[in-house]
């Protein structure tokens, strides 16, 4: 972590962070969401070292402020400045700073403390953390792959579709791996980008440390959120091993025709992971897993990509939901695109873009024209149909 | 001051509580902007969504005395929307519909939160044939905004400032009255601001959001030729500078030209850039433009006074991107997040003496300066400008940068020119300077549309 203190007077509010490239909308999901110029990045840059001078005290509203950026990067992607790719640690730098004082919102401290407690930020049994993975092998040396499930997809009953629908096609391409079940713990990346530096370090040192200890060379993970702090975070802590996202997986499989998806007929578009896009560059990978069943017409929505905008789950807020309320909340914009695209079927690559989407489908009232499906589930549909 | 609980309410229940702050972090972030005007809170910040809303609160506002000050991104850097008594600022940007655009009259009609950004994704994605005078702010200063400023575009050689280019307007007015103006007022139609009519849109371009609030405005929109490109003139001899806008001007073949100045990099010092930019729907077209601009200059060429500078496309891109990121990036250069120009609107053979007073101010003060002068109409005047940056982490430096500021507005003025978006020190400047009896009009017509002085106090305020 940066000293970010000391630069981040640098922001200008001038507002490109608050658009996609083409400036068709606002794509900061804060800004988009609340309106007022404080929720937006350049706002937040100012308030914090407005807080940093000492020219504000802490408060709720200012705790909310810091905490409802999702981290989704799109200011990193449009910011004109040399200092662009630093802003977000620079907002997670002021988290951290609010953690060390004990000053943050309470649903924060709740993720935090079920985190501490459970190992997953939805307060649920550590020994149910298996309970989707009917038949599914325990991870033993010698296994190619270890398959990083997540909490999640551990847990939400989305989730664990596409976590079943996963293991449906690794089974189905007779591939190599297996799961940690109960032994899993939080990758911890929302914990990271909330700020709690000491609880992420003590994720990572357990999950690291384990997959040490079981001689782990290669990690799938399901998730977008821990294939970025594994590919990412873990390495400073001694992390040596290879992370791939379960759509480079798949893609590869297909590739390799290992796995041969017949006839699926529907539009879909696809969604965008901002831990899998901006924060990785993967951006191919589950198009061309998509393109590659037959039947599936693909089409894009207007923000996509770099362009993408967020849904609003990133820093947590899948569980904290300080994002959340009215048609302005950024899973029901997001909905709103991708139906006016003419897709019956929405895509995507993250338990948390899945469980955010799913929900502002029902509030959009369009569950009976757009289904909101993992990318994994759509293929191992694929396979059965064949 | 902190507001009263009663307007409070009252504000929640005129547009909902999710649209209403009277939070101190609110507070804070609307009682400055990005320059070096000193900050003021407000008391509440209001995001209203209708024009309804609009007339509701500033009937609110006039009934318990509370200043309003109606805001775009607040990006002119002069503190024109710090709210200096405090009151409500009211953030325009929720009324971001585009409601209209006729394509064989050529305008669009806007409510007053639409961007520069999204008009421009808009005309290009719907209406390529068309488009509309990009100023080189970011892309979140307003359309409304920036008429309001009198600010000028990249096609401000061709057709005026960008409040040239307004079409009509429906307007708040402060006692509460909603009122439409130009063509729109006695047809369905957005194509005049003024003309056949009294042009009383002159009531409200330039006030600063003290004669009323802007809620629509219908603005003209021109064709869109499927190519851009610029060509590059320099010259080490500032007092070529205006001959050689006035020759490209005279062309009538360019869209927009430019004159730049600045120390850094070094390959910049002691150079002046004249940029030229012109369009075409075809290659020939293209080409004739740029014969007719190299024909312009060729004496000057021939006598090795200008050089033209064949641009590789990597130098290109910056300089054709509309709007110019290049331009926010100055405020940057000191690590500091900090600039701000005096902006004087002047004759451009001013240009040489503008340029030496900016060097000798920026090596007085110790700051680094950039300048960057758009022609105006066929020459009538430009818009030059005087730029500072600085670091807002150090005091010392912003006092400075200040200070310059002051001094070259000052001097723009003892020279003619008419400070562009003057902030309040600079306003009484003007007005220390104005005729009498026009002061005296501005003066009754401020009483006449605002008699409780509710509208933006402190702007144009005339003793």
């Amino acid at each position: 972590m940066q000293d970010y203190a000391s630069q981040i007077h640098r922001c200008f509010r001038c507002g490109y962070c608050k658009f996609p490239s083409d400036y068709s909308s606002f794509n900061c999901p804060s800004y988009r969401r609340f309106r007022f110029d404080s929720y937006s990045t350049g706002g937040r840059l100012w308030l914090i070292y407005a807080w940093l001078k000492g020219e504000i005290e802490w408060s709720e509203h200012l705790a909310e402020i810091f905490y409802t950026c999702t981290a989704c990067r799109n200011c990193v992607e449009q910011c004109p400045m040399k200092f662009a790719p630093d802003i977000v640690d620079w907002i997670v730098g002021a988290r951290s700073d609010m953690v060390e004082k004990g000053r943050i919102p309470p649903r924060v401290a709740r993720f935090f403390e079920s985190v501490h407690g459970y190992g997953n930020p939805l307060k649920l049994l550590r020994g149910d953390r298996a309970a989707w993975a009917n038949g599914v092998r325990r991870y033993a040396p010698g296994d190619e792959y270890l398959l990083y499930v997540g909490c999640l997809a551990s847990y939400d009953e989305n989730g664990q579709r596409m976590a079943r629908a996963l293991v449906e096609v690794l089974n189905a391409a007779g591939a190599s791996y297996g799961i940690l079940a109960e032994e899993e713990e939080c990758c911890g990346n929302e914990i990271y980008m909330l700020g709690e530096m000491g609880l992420f370090q003590s994720l990572a040192d357990k999950n690291i440390g384990r997959f040490r200890d079981l001689g782990v060379k290669k990690v799938i993970t399901l998730c977008p959120h821990g294939y970025n702090t594994m590919k990412n975070n873990y390495p400073a802590s001694g992390g040596d091993f290879q992370v791939y996202h379960c759509t480079q997986v798949l893609d590869d499989l297909i590739k390799r025709t290992e796995v041969k998806p017949s006839s699926l007929e529907a539009r879909v578009t696809y969604h965008d992971p901002c831990f899998l896009g901006r924060y990785n560059n993967i951006y191919e990978e589950p198009r061309r897993v998509l393109r590659s069943i037959p039947g599936i017409e693909l089409v894009e929505m207007e923000r996509n990509r770099r362009d993408a905008f967020c849904c609003g789950g990133g820093s947590g807020n899948f569980i904290t939901d300080l994002l959340a309320g009215g048609e302005d909340s950024p899973a029901r914009v997001r909905v709103r695109e991708a139906h006016q695209t003419g897709a019956d079927t929405l895509a995507v690559a993250c338990p948390g873009c899945l469980t955010m989407l799913t929900a502002a489908v029902k509030s959009e009232n369009l569950d009976e024209e757009l289904a909101v499906r993992g990318i994994s589930e759509l293929l191992s549909g694929a396979l059965s149909n064949q | 001051m902190v507001g009263s609980r009663a307007v409070y309410d009252e504000l929640v229940r005129i547009v909902g509580k999710d649209f209403v702050s009277d939070h101190k972090e609110e507070r804070y972030f609307y009682a400055r902007d990005g320059g070096l005007m000193p900050p003021h809170e407000p008391d509440f910040v209001v995001l209203p969504n209708t024009s309804e809303q609009i007339q509701q609160i500033v009937k609110l506002a006039n009934r318990e005395q509370v200043p309003i000050v109606p805001q775009g991104a607040g990006l002119a850097l002069t503190g024109l929307v710090i709210p200096q008594r405090g009151g409500m600022v009211l953030d325009m940007k929720r009324m971001d519909r585009i409601l209209e655009v006729n394509e064989q009259a050529r305008y669009v009609v806007v409510e007053a939160g639409v961007t520069h950004g999204t008009l421009k994704n808009h005309l290009h994605r719907h209406h390529p044939q068309l488009r509309h005078s990009i100023p080189d702010s970011p892309p979140t200063a307003t359309v409304v905004a920036n008429a309001v400023i009198h600010g000028q575009g990249r096609l401000s050689q061709q057709h005026g400032f960008n409040s040239d280019m307004v079409s009509g307007l429906e307007v708040i007015l402060p006692t509460g009255e909603l009122c439409r103006i130009g063509s729109c007022s006695v047809s369905p139609y957005w194509f005049s601001k003024g003309p056949p009519l009294p042009d009383l849109s002159s009531l409200f371009l330039g006030w600063f959001g003290t004669t009323g609030i802007i809620t629509r405005l219908g603005l003209k929109l021109y064709p869109c030729k499927k190519m851009r490109d610029v060509m590059l003139a320099l010259t080490d001899r500032a007092e070529l500078v205006p001959d050689i806008m006035l020759r490209l001007s005279h062309t009538e073949m360019v869209e927009d030209v430019v004159a730049a100045a600045q120390p850094l990099p070094l390959r910049f010092k002691d150079t002046f850039w004249i940029m030229a930019y012109i369009t075409g729907d075809t290659q020939e077209e293209l080409e004739f433009k740029r014969k007719m601009v190299w024909d312009a200059l060729w004496d000057l060429f021939e006598s090795r006074d200008v050089g033209i500078l064949s641009l590789p496309s990597a130098m290109k891109g910056p300089l054709l991107s509309m709007p110019s990121k290049d331009t926010t990036r100055f405020a940057d250069v000191s690590k500091g997040g900090g600039f701000q120009y005096a902006g004087p609107i002047a004759p451009i053979e001013k240009f040489p003496l503008f340029v030496k007073k900016l060097e000798e101010v920026a090596a007085n003060y110790k700051l680094f300066y950039s300048s960057t002068s758009r022609l105006i109409g066929a020459g009538h005047c430009m818009m030059f400008s005087f730029s500072f940056s600085f670091n807002r982490a150090n005091a010392d430096e912003m006092s400075r940068a200040k200070k310059a500021l002051d001094e070259c507005s000052r001097f723009a003025l003892e020279e003619g020119g008419v400070l562009w978006k003057a902030d309040i020190d600079e306003q009484k400047l003007l007005m220390d300077r104005m005729d009498p009896n026009t002061l005296g009009l501005m003066k009754k017509i401020r009483q006449l549309l605002d008699p409780n002085g509710i509208m933006n106090p402190g702007n144009w305020e005339i003793e």
